[in-house]
């Protein structure tokens, strides 16, 4: 039993929860020194093999360059990615990673992170990957609120396969799948998101850095599961699809930024506002037909009720996309909750032996 | 029952009064508790087995249910059935043909009576012999008066009436009443098999602790039961079996799927490493999730996942992170799985697959024992992807192979296949509890030196490094593309690939030296070889003691490694003159050995969702020598 008796305290990784990122122990000696690290420290050595001009360059620079102002070590950080285009992201970050199978990222990133809740564990997925072949694994992470940083590429497209359409093609969309047009009806990821439960939803678009580095920060320090849809461009197969999101002339027109509290404006002017029309959405000019700001809708991304958020998710055109964090509200974090379970039954049964649980139940003696 | 060896008048004291009742002294008895899904049979075999353990025998079960949870009452496919051998000597299956059939219904007694020896005991429930329930069942006349048993020894008791008037001043719900009827046939039972009921009382005022009243009732039903086999002499004798001569220590009774998870529980102690199951509720297998679900206070986490993909991709995913991942399933649930098996080869992750059997294919025979999943392990997946497999041969093996398979996916950082089945998940058998200190220790190491660190750089036995995540100075990258063979990162290049497809074939080849040398039962060479694996070892070892004993030359050998094959077998079945394969699909086993050996092998073949009996592999034994 001598190798017994020094399992008394188990480890740190399944009894209790370390703040996220926090050094586990296990490292080596002078782990715990913490040096700034630098945007170069997350580049790994291998060459970047998207085509030139996609979107995924973006987000690979974004994240690159918010790593390091998180405060956690490098070898805290896991990235675990699908199939698909965004899947190979993993490869080019000097990070601990997994480019796994096609939709099933989340499953595996959940294991990890219960197994290890004091990694800062990220998915980067696409559209297909999330929503179509792997939408069960992406509603139950979502339904859990378990920690992972789920980043969805939405280019509305197959790219990897060479241009088939996919669960966010516009209707009507010829594909090479689909030459007579698609007869698919898409969904919004933000919206599914939503209806799983999700407690952080936010949506970004590639073009714009700046908005895509902070929305990446709000969901790294969300606890539990944060969804971001980034609107991402596929230069080969749908080149333009977020063009007037991306052109300075038209994005603001294009654009609904979300912020907390404020009353939704957009438009060049920022005189176009949303009004309530019943429980439907309209555009509106402040300052025209008697129309002042009072009369505009107020975001609150963190409202009990997901309605608003809802709503925003259902904007179509000719409304704005909304873009920023639909909702961040608080709830039980699964991989807490688990830890929470178990240091429960340690607190009431003390750890568990194998004598005691062998000789549990009826048992008799021959002899 | 087999060999009567004696009748004994024994004096027995009830209440106070003399009585004399002869008690028949048997080697070994068979029982079969049949009934509706929902009359407790499950329960009262438990029971009863418990029982006959706490006297010393050895003892084997084989509950046999229906998929239904409850059927409509009456009704034939709603009878669940449990049978129990036990006996003086060792006992190695639940036996051919029960002695004894406790039918609670017509629908019960109409299913097993088939099953039933000839000249065995019939124990009736007359009250549930009713016009309604003899139609539901088929019988156009009561088969307990119209002279169709004759053959039999039939005993009619009116179970539901006697239990009623045993509790109507109990003050319980008429329905409440009615679920205490499977205690006073266990009471019956006992007292036919001269056992004490203090003990099962005390199990009974345990197991409903928080339904006080309940408990009293089926005290007083399991009592009533006692007194009235005991008190209207209706039995001519009772029956006593002897202990059987089983090596001292301490036992207790125990599941396939139950062993299984103190087994994986054991591995995470042994090796110091959490464990972690990610699994998805599928008959046969849940039972190991649930069983380990109740273990929080060790170092296991369990995560009942969206479904058998997530259950095996949570389990890779935590393999990653470094602790020993677990899936467990069976059939339909492994066809899912195969994707990230074939990730999890090429990962080189120690990960754990448990597929405990039943009928296939597609849906099948989910209560149904089978061994038809045997190629599917070694096989079946894209691609070159090997997967070592093992698997157990009765209930308390699945604890030692449970270890095993542990021992090997962490030594050779491989996924590995661990096949049970239907027929040991459920079935129960005396387990001789070890001492943990003495069980082999399961060494885990991690690289924590980034000095030279290649990912897929290998070692004598060509299993990579295992890193935990937060290591520092060794972050790297895996996945499902092909690697290069040191460095882990995406190659193409046609000749790594295939260095690659053959160091992956070369380290599960390579297990093979890992793997002891295989004991054979019997003479080392001769006429007749049996090969097995799985479930049908009990069958098969009574058989050929049976068959030894009627003065036959053969000899038995079990595989618990199936991938790769142990060294030596291809030089044993060279001595034999015949080799049998009893196995319960069309011939999966017999067909790795003919493939890898070049030699015929002779296949018994069974496929109705039952085991084999020993009569059956005796009877082919005798046919080939």
């Amino acid at each position: 039993m001598n190798q017994m008796t020094e399992m008394k305290q188990p480890p740190r990784s399944l009894c209790s929860l370390p703040p996220e990122g926090a050094l586990s122990g296990f490292g080596r000696p002078g782990a715990t020194e913490i040096k700034p690290l630098t945007r170069k420290d997350f580049e790994s050595d291998q060459d970047v093999r998207w085509c030139p001009g996609c979107g995924d360059y973006a987000l690979l620079a974004q994240v690159q360059k918010l790593l390091p102002t998180l405060g956690i070590p490098r070898e805290q950080f896991a990235f675990i990615s699908g199939i698909g285009c965004s899947s190979r992201f993993p490869y080019y970050m000097e990070t601990y990673g997994m480019h796994s199978i096609h939709g099933r990222a989340p499953a595996i990133a959940s294991g990890l992170k219960l197994a290890r809740p004091e990694l800062s564990v990220w998915v980067v997925s696409g559209d297909g990957d999330s929503l179509a072949i792997g939408g069960n694994h992406f509603i139950h992470a979502m339904r859990r609120n378990i920690g992972l940083k789920i980043i969805l590429l939405n280019n509305r497209i197959y790219g990897l396969t060479k241009g088939q359409y996919s669960p966010t093609s516009e209707f009507g969309k010829k594909t090479k799948t689909t030459p007579l047009g698609s007869i698919d009806r898409p969904f919004s990821p933000v919206s599914v998101a939503l209806g799983a439960g999700a407690t952080f939803v936010a949506r970004t678009v590639d073009s714009d850095h700046p908005h895509l580095l902070d929305t990446l920060k709000r969901a790294a320090e969300h606890p539990g599961t944060a969804f971001v849809e980034v609107l991402q461009n596929c230069i080969v197969f749908n080149d333009g699809a977020y063009n007037a999101l991306a052109d300075r002339e038209t994005r603001d027109d294009a654009r609904l930024l979300l912020q907390h509290g404020q009353p939704m404006r957009f438009g060049k002017d920022g005189n176009r506002g949303i009004r309530m029309r019943g429980f439907e959405p309209e555009v509106v000019t402040v300052g025209e037909g008697g129309v002042t700001e009072a009369d505009l809708v107020v975001h609150d991304e963190s409202a009990a009720n997901g309605g608003l958020a809802f709503f925003l998710s259902q904007f179509a055109a000719p409304l704005p996309v909304p873009l920023g964090v639909f909702r961040a509200v608080e709830a039980p974090v699964y991989e807490q909750l688990s830890t929470g379970l178990a240091d429960d039954a340690r607190a009431k049964r003390g750890q568990g032996t194998l004598e005691k649980l062998f000789n549990s139940g009826d048992t008799w003696t021959i002899g | 029952m087999n060999t009567q060896t004696m009748t004994v008048d024994e004096p027995r004291v009830v209440g106070g009064m003399q009585k004399t009742r002869p008690i028949e002294e048997i080697k070994s008895v068979v029982i079969r508790f049949v009934g509706d899904s929902g009359d407790g049979m499950q329960l009262t075999g438990n029971e009863f087995s418990k029982s006959v353990a706490r006297a010393g025998h050895d003892f084997a079960t084989h509950p046999d249910y229906p998929s239904e949870i409850r059927a409509p009452t009456g009704t034939l496919f709603g009878v669940s059935g449990y049978q129990i051998q036990f006996s003086s000597g060792q006992v190695f299956t639940s036996g051919d043909a029960p002695d004894v059939l406790v039918a609670m219904n017509p629908a019960a007694l109409k299913t097993n009576l088939p099953d039933l020896r000839h000249g065995g005991m019939i124990i009736a429930n007359a009250g549930a012999f009713n016009k309604a329930n003899l139609q539901k069942a088929g019988y156009q006349s009561n088969p307990l008066d119209d002279g169709t048993l004759t053959d039999f020894r039939l005993y009619t008791i009116d179970i539901s009436d006697l239990t009623t008037q045993a509790l109507k001043d109990s003050g319980i719900a008429k329905k409440e009443i009615g679920r205490c009827k499977n205690y006073y046939a266990l009471g019956l039972m006992l007292y036919l098999y001269s056992r004490p009921i203090e003990d099962e009382e005390q199990n009974i005022r345990a197991k409903f602790a928080k339904k006080p009243e309940i408990a009293e009732a089926n005290v007083i039903a399991l009592r009533a039961g006692y007194a009235y086999a005991e008190s209207t002499e209706m039995f001519v004798s009772t029956y006593h079996v002897r202990a059987a001569d089983i090596k001292p220590g301490r036992y207790r009774s125990i599941t396939g799927n139950h062993a299984a998870a103190l087994g994986f529980a054991a591995a995470s102690e042994l090796a110091k490493v959490p464990l972690f199951l990610g699994s998805y509720p599928i008959t046969p297998a849940t039972d190991i999730l649930q069983e380990l679900s109740a273990l929080k206070h060790f170092n296991i986490t369990t995560f009942q996942a969206e479904d058998e993909i997530a259950g095996i991709c949570s389990a890779i995913g935590a393999a990653y992170g470094g602790v020993l991942g677990l899936t467990t399933t069976s059939g339909p649930g492994m066809a899912l799985k195969t994707e990230a098996q074939g990730l999890a080869v090429m990962l080189e992750l120690p990960l754990v697959i448990t597929n405990v059997q039943r009928g296939g294919p597609s849906t099948g025979l989910p209560t149904k024992v089978e061994q038809s999943d045997l190629l599917q392990a070694v096989y079946g997946r894209n691609g070159e992807c090997p997967i070592p497999v093992i698997a157990s041969r009765s209930p308390a093996d699945c604890f030692d192979c449970a270890i095993e398979a542990f021992r090997i996916a962490v030594k050779y950082m491989t996924p590995v296949i661990f096949l049970s089945d239907g027929g040991i998940g459920n079935a129960a058998e005396p387990w001789r509890i070890p001492d943990p200190a003495t069980l082999p220790p399961l060494e885990v190491k991690f690289r924590t030196d980034p000095e030279g660190f290649q990912p897929y750089a290998r070692d004598e036995h060509l299993a990579r490094a295992w890193v935990r995540p937060g290591t520092p100075g060794m972050e790297h990258r895996v996945g499902g593309l092909e690697k290069h063979y040191l460095t882990g990162n995406i190659s193409h290049d046609p000749i790594n690939h295939e260095r690659m497809v053959k160091i992956r074939a070369a380290k599960v080849a390579g297990i093979a030296k890992d793997i002891p040398p295989l004991q054979i039962e019997g003479p080392q060479g001769g006429d007749l070889l049996i090969v097995g694996w799985g479930s049908t070892y009990g069958s098969i070892v009574q058989a050929r003691e049976q068959a030894e004993a009627a003065g036959k030359s053969v000899a038995h050998v079990h595989l618990r490694h199936l991938n790769p094959l142990p060294a030596d077998l291809g030089e044993i079945l060279a001595r034999y003159k015949t080799v049998l394969v009893p196995e319960l699909n069309l011939g999966q086993l017999s067909k790795l050995l003919r493939e890898r050996y070049l030699r015929d092998v002779t296949l018994m073949s069974k496929v109705q969702g039952k085991m084999f009996k020993v009569s059956e592999i005796y009877d082919r034994i005798l046919e080939l020598c």
